[in-house]
């Protein structure tokens, strides 16, 4: 039996649910459950009052723009700060698409109005009227999680990184960050950020158990290793996806 | 009618003979593409000779089953009703379908009845100016296509204010994106829903799209909701609130995968009126189908025993829901399309004491069926672990099927990934129990090439002809 417990928290579940993101915190339940690992699910909405420092793992996805509109200001009045606390002492936080976008510096939209982000993350979005859709397929930056990431990218903002970020991966199918510079998400800490819908973490299990180990170290120290899943039937979708676009 | 148009309507016919004599299958667009080109007022001009007028329906689910629904009402009515059948409902199938207003003389037909694509939707309000339009409801689908509900709603606000008074608007009451379309038109509104409240369901709510006031942007209270954003909801700080319904399902008893019963109310002014009908089609959806195909009718005149003669007598549009059977197992065939739609279709089949489920799901991503399959994860699956006992996947995603079911709680070990449609459906006839039922659960373009595997084995037809 294993002692671990795992608190994870989902950032504006009902404004920032587009996408099928909730894929992502299904596989985090469902791979801590397959190895008794016990957690809890902690929906954070608007108004909501959150001890970050309990926090492990937060996810925070992507949302319709009126979606994004009504969770913006509360997102950098209430929880910002102590968002930035917690990442500092090396919480795990995903975000994906509007979530990453909120992270950044800044929004600018391709009306000219900046919308200012939380500056967690060194990077600024531009939007376009360029919609980078499709399958997407990177090579992973990380040193201790290698290999290829599938997923399905759907954004018309651009995403440009600063010098405080190290990308997330580098694209081998697909558009990233802004279709240029050949670069896809960011990383700071273990701050995580990507425009990988698919879901992400269901076809891309040695992520999902990365993200798994670095909340567990964090609270439970540098010895813990998760024991092996049989992950066939996820290597299969996602090895399905690297053979048909590369 | 111009040279012009006449000329157009004859080269467009002689493309859609042409092209089903070669067998390249229905026909449904280009026929209309080349029509256009050569006479872009085609749909318009044929819209305008028809003395009944036009019927568009649109909506995220259930446009298809619901247009039939009115067309069958329409034809037990004494109607003569051109419809895109074969749902060919983009603009192009619409002028392709129209082709058949003919060339001269009074037309065949009395009305038109038309589903459309919600993309398309503003540009067939335009051209054919109707004289009923039916909105069912906007969910998310092909995110990758259509883009977010609040586009789609938007673009449809400004079409539908453009339409004049003698059109009567049609809407969901119980879709706050659809309800919110009723306000400030110069166009009649007939809001219909469903107001019998055991049917709520608060556990769907993480795939909702419109729960936030349109007005003020609080979250709707619901009491209860149905589905998705589907419901009986009202804002608690401004006071906005769903509609009530001129036609109102009062009560609802489903039975099942067999049908159920309704018992809708009918508010006019001088009184109420009552239909009972025994729907032969299963679940909720197809109850507010029902519904909103009822409330349509009684737009256009049409007296409540002829509608309840025609529901009774329904069966569902192609691929839709069909009974069949495959190798003696008696099979049941429902599409599904998108998250509210599949979650829907699962409810349905596990509801009551059902007997244990074999399946066969198949998932394609082409781009009719849209090529992100993110929609899976918003889609609860969860209701099969307690009730499936075997399920091949099939397609070209079927392999992110065998994943989501996974982490949906089933056993791997039951199930099997066969990625060849053919072979998929062979698999699990042979594996299903002998005369025990089958479910397959494809998504439209998996559907399509099921279907004509169905027909190259002699148990369907092909589908232009049904």
């Amino acid at each position: 039996m294993s002692a671990y417990h795992l608190r994870i928290a989902q950032l504006y579940p009902e404004q920032m649910n587009i996408y099928g993101d909730r894929g992502n915190i299904l596989a985090l339940q469902q791979r801590c459950a397959w190895r008794n690992i016990t957690t809890t699910l902690l929906p954070i909405g608007p108004g909501t009052h959150v001890d970050w420092l309990e926090i492990d793992l937060a996810f925070f996805g992507g949302g319709q723009d009126s979606g994004q509109a009504l969770i913006a200001a509360d997102f950098r009045e209430r929880q910002a700060v102590g968002l930035r606390k917690a990442a500092e002492s090396g919480m795990v936080l995903l975000s994906i698409c509007g979530g990453y976008q909120l992270l950044g510096d800044y929004f600018l939209t391709h009306t000219g109005e900046k919308l200012p982000g939380v500056g967690l993350l060194d990077v600024y979005t531009i939007g376009s009227n360029r919609r980078m859709i499709g399958n997407i397929v990177i090579e992973s930056a990380l040193p201790d999680c290698p290999g290829k990431l599938v997923g399905f990218e759907n954004h018309s903002g651009a995403t440009y990184l600063g010098a405080g970020v190290q990308p997330l991966g580098r694209v081998l199918s697909g558009y990233g960050n802004n279709g240029e510079d050949g670069s896809e998400g960011a990383v700071w800490r273990n701050v995580f950020g990507c425009y990988m819908h698919g879901s992400l973490l269901p076809k891309n299990p040695h992520f999902a158990d990365y993200l798994l180990t670095l909340a567990l170290r964090r609270r439970y120290g540098s010895a813990v290793v998760l024991e092996p899943l049989d992950d066939t039937l996820e290597l299969q979708a996602q090895r399905t996806m690297v053979e048909r676009v590369l | 009618m111009s040279l012009r148009t006449r000329l157009a309507v004859g080269a467009g016919k002689t493309v859609q003979w042409t092209t089903r004599r070669l067998g390249f299958g229905g026909g449904t667009n280009l026929p209309g593409r080349i029509a256009r080109r050569l006479a872009p007022a085609l749909l318009q001009e044929q819209s305008r000779r028809l003395s009944d007028g036009v019927v568009l329906v649109s909506g995220t689910n259930g446009k298809t089953t619901t247009s039939r629904m009115l067309a069958t009402i329409l034809d037990q009515a004494g109607a003569q009703v051109l419809h895109n059948r074969a749902g060919a409902n983009l603009i192009t199938g619409l002028t392709a379908t129209a082709l058949d207003v003919g060339l001269w003389g009074q037309p065949r037909y009395t009305h038109a009845l038309f589903e459309v694509d919600e993309a398309h939707l503003p540009a067939a309000i335009m051209e054919t100016q109707p004289r009923v339009v039916l909105l069912l409801n906007l969910f998310r689908d092909q995110l990758d296509r259509y883009g977010e509900v609040d586009t789609i709603a938007a673009k449809w606000r400004t079409a539908l204010a453009t339409l004049p008074p003698r059109t009567t608007v049609v809407l969901n009451a119980d879709d706050p994106a659809i309800a919110s379309l009723g306000e400030n038109l110069q166009a009649q509104v007939l809001y219909y829903g469903l107001d019998d409240r055991r049917h709520g369901n608060d556990a769907l709510r993480h795939a909702a799209d419109s729960i936030f006031c349109y007005r003020c942007g609080t979250p709707y209270v619901y009491d209860p909701a149905f589905y998705g954003h589907i419901g009986i909801y009202r804002c608690p700080a401004c006071g906005y609130a769903r509609p009530q319904p001129d036609i109102s399902l009062r009560q609802l008893a489903l039975d099942g995968v067999r049908g159920s019963t309704l018992r809708t109310i009918f508010s006019q002014r001088d009184g109420q009126l009552a239909l009972e009908v025994d729907l032969p089609l299963p679940g909720l959806y197809n109850a507010m189908n029902a519904t909103a195909a009822s409330a349509a009718a009684y737009a256009l005149g049409i007296n409540l025993r002829t509608i309840r003669a025609a529901l009774e007598q329904f069966s569902a549009a192609f691929g839709r829901i069909e009974r069949f059977t495959l190798a003696e197992h008696p099979t049941l065939m429902a599409l599904v399309k998108n998250p509210i739609g599949a979650s829907e279709t699962v409810r349905m089949l596990t509801s009551g004491a059902p007997e244990p489920l074999d399946l066969l799901i198949a998932i394609n991503d082409r781009i009719a069926d849209g090529t992100d399959v993110s929609w899976l994860w918003d889609a609860d699956w969860e209701a099969l672990r307690e009730h499936a006992r075997s399920v091949v996947v099939s397609g070209t995603r079927a392999a992110d099927m065998a994943v989501r079911l996974k982490y949906a709680g089933l056993d791997p070990a039951m199930l099997r990934i066969v990625p060849e449609l053919a072979q998929a459906l062979d698999a699990c006839a042979d594996q299903t129990p002998a005369t025990a039922a089958l479910t397959i659960l494809p998504t439209y373009t998996a559907m399509l090439e099921l279907r004509a595997l169905l027909v190259e084995r002699g148990i369907l037809k092909p589908f232009w002809e049904s």
